[in-house]
């Protein structure tokens, strides 16, 4: 009880003090926030456009539809696959007509190949799985020619662990200087409190007792920082969403993560700050 | 019970401040312990507390040893000591009651025994009438004397003071040492530096004089330290 009453009494005493600690803490970690939120929107991109890929096999022309039909229901049993899709002629013919809209003329009369479009399960979209379904499906002996956008997939995946390391990086780099941060103010109650913790020591308090009252400060802070970045991150979203382009929002588990981050921020920072303070006492 | 053994204290800046000091205080005794501003009165009264450690030697009080003691060691001795200080160290913003109930507070002792045990120090001390008072409210006598109560609440067996009355007049200063000697009387040993000569003089204790970080003279063994110098 006592750690949390003296953390309180510490807020009313120095309510200014306090309110500054609170709002750094926030602008951190609001700064923190906002990069989440474009590395999560980011993958969310990346998702959405990983659906898309597709591996496309073209069947060689007078090809037995059985044989194609066997083949399609073969793929499709393999773990990787998600489903394989028989198109013949005309329907590949229909197909391009359509995504073509006005120039759907220029398919007059054409014939167009017809192919197995597979789609691969989730998880398994990267460059080295894609290639390695391609390369079983061209082994079939009806297969003329496989498409599946080597490049792109590969672009895609580079562009994604690039926004994953550069989220990670930058994620730590604002945790540490939001430990510092918050070091800092916590220091600044410490050395208010300097005499008092001098005269705690001579009359034998350990440093345990001593500490306590710091640490739920800085757990109190941290949480309330990381409530405050979470609503102006909520805000900033929804100006994004509302004047930008659409976005989405952190859901509760990764919303409560970011709010343990900050108590575990404030915990450190006064951890720290603290037990410098009482090894040079 | 506080036990010197050729004990040396430097410090990488300013050199030696105490240097092969042997000394032994028995319980219930009082020491006054003399010198000039750096002869190293502080130093030592601070190795007794453990606030520093020699570089060599060793110092035990009660069974705690310097050469071993951990921080809970170190915070365990403390409560057996009370501490005073020239420039008393009361906080501010509290009471007197606070400032005594304070000592007893964070070393966890139960709520229900604080009240009787500041109010009989309080009593001990003169200042019974003065508990809801600030320090700020204070003369400089009532202030050390809560400090003094501070000491005394934990029932400590020794009282360390640190030049107790040098920010006192005459009379103040004549207050705070009777209230040392009854304390003294009640059994608790006391080591108490002071520039008071007058003070000394007028009294019966043993006295210990320090000089560049030695003991140069020492009441209970005089010619065992007769290094004064001219």
């Amino acid at each position: 009880m006592r750690p949390i009453r003296e953390a309180f009494e510490t807020f009313q005493r120095a309510p200014l003090l306090s309110a500054l600690s609170v709002t750094t803490i926030a602008f951190s970690l609001f700064a923190l926030g906002l990069f989440g939120l474009v590395a999560l929107n980011i993958r969310e991109a990346l998702e959405r456009l990983e659906d898309r890929v597709e591996i496309r096999a073209f069947v060689a022309e007078g090809t037995a539809p059985e044989d194609v039909a066997q083949a399609a229901s073969d793929i499709a049993s393999f773990p990787e696959v998600l489903s394989a899709q028989l198109l013949s002629q005309e329907q590949a013919l229909r197909r391009a007509q359509t995504e073509l809209g006005e120039f759907r003329d220029v398919f007059e009369g054409a014939v167009l190949p017809g192919s197995i479009d597979l789609r691969l399960r989730p998880g398994q979209r990267d460059p080295a799985t894609v290639k390695r379904v391609a390369e079983r499906v061209k082994a079939y002996s009806f297969i003329d020619d496989i498409r599946y956008g080597e490049e792109w997939i590969e672009k895609l995946y580079r562009l994604r662990n690039i926004a994953g390391i550069a989220g990670l990086i930058l994620g730590l780099v604002f945790a540490v200087v939001s430990v510092i941060i918050i070091g800092a103010t916590i220091r600044m109650t410490v050395l208010a409190r300097a005499k008092e913790i001098s005269i705690m020591r001579l009359v034998g308090a350990t440093d345990g007792y001593i500490r306590r009252p710091f640490l739920v400060e800085g757990f109190a802070k941290g949480v309330m920082g990381g409530l405050l970045a979470l609503v102006l991150t909520w805000v900033a979203q929804s100006l994004i969403n509302k004047y930008v382009i659409q976005a989405i929002f952190f859901d509760v588990r990764v919303a409560v993560l970011g709010l343990l981050f900050g108590a575990l921020i404030g915990l450190a920072g006064s951890a720290v700050s603290v037990g410098r303070h009482l090894r040079r006492v | 019970m506080i036990r010197f053994t050729r004990v040396t204290k430097s410090y990488p800046r300013t050199g030696t401040a105490v240097n092969d000091v042997s000394l032994l205080v028995n319980k219930g005794e009082f020491v006054f312990l003399t010198g000039a501003s750096g002869a190293g009165k502080t130093t030592l009264l601070r190795m007794v507390y453990m606030d520093e450690r020699p570089s060599s030697g060793e110092v035990r009080v009660s069974g705690t040893s310097s050469v071993n003691a951990g921080p809970r060691d170190v915070a365990k001795l403390r409560r057996k000591l009370g501490i005073v200080f020239q420039d008393f160290r009361l906080l501010e913003h509290r009471t007197v009651e606070q400032n005594v109930s304070f000592a007893l507070e964070v070393i966890g002792a139960p709520s229900a025994v604080i009240g009787g045990k500041v109010n009989r120090v309080l009593t001990q001390v003169g200042l019974a009438a003065k508990g809801r008072a600030f320090p700020s409210e204070l003369s400089g006598g009532e202030q050390q004397r809560v400090a003094i109560a501070r000491a005394l609440v934990n029932d400590p067996f020794a009282l360390i003071a640190d030049e107790p009355t040098g920010n006192l007049d005459d009379r103040a200063t004549r207050g705070v040492f009777q209230l040392l000697r009854e304390i003294n009387a009640a059994g608790t040993a006391i080591m108490m530096a002071t520039h008071n000569l007058e003070l000394i003089r007028r009294q019966e204790f043993r006295t210990i004089e320090m000089a560049r970080g030695q003991i140069v003279f020492d009441s209970a063994e005089p010619t065992a330290t007769a290094k004064r110098g001219p």
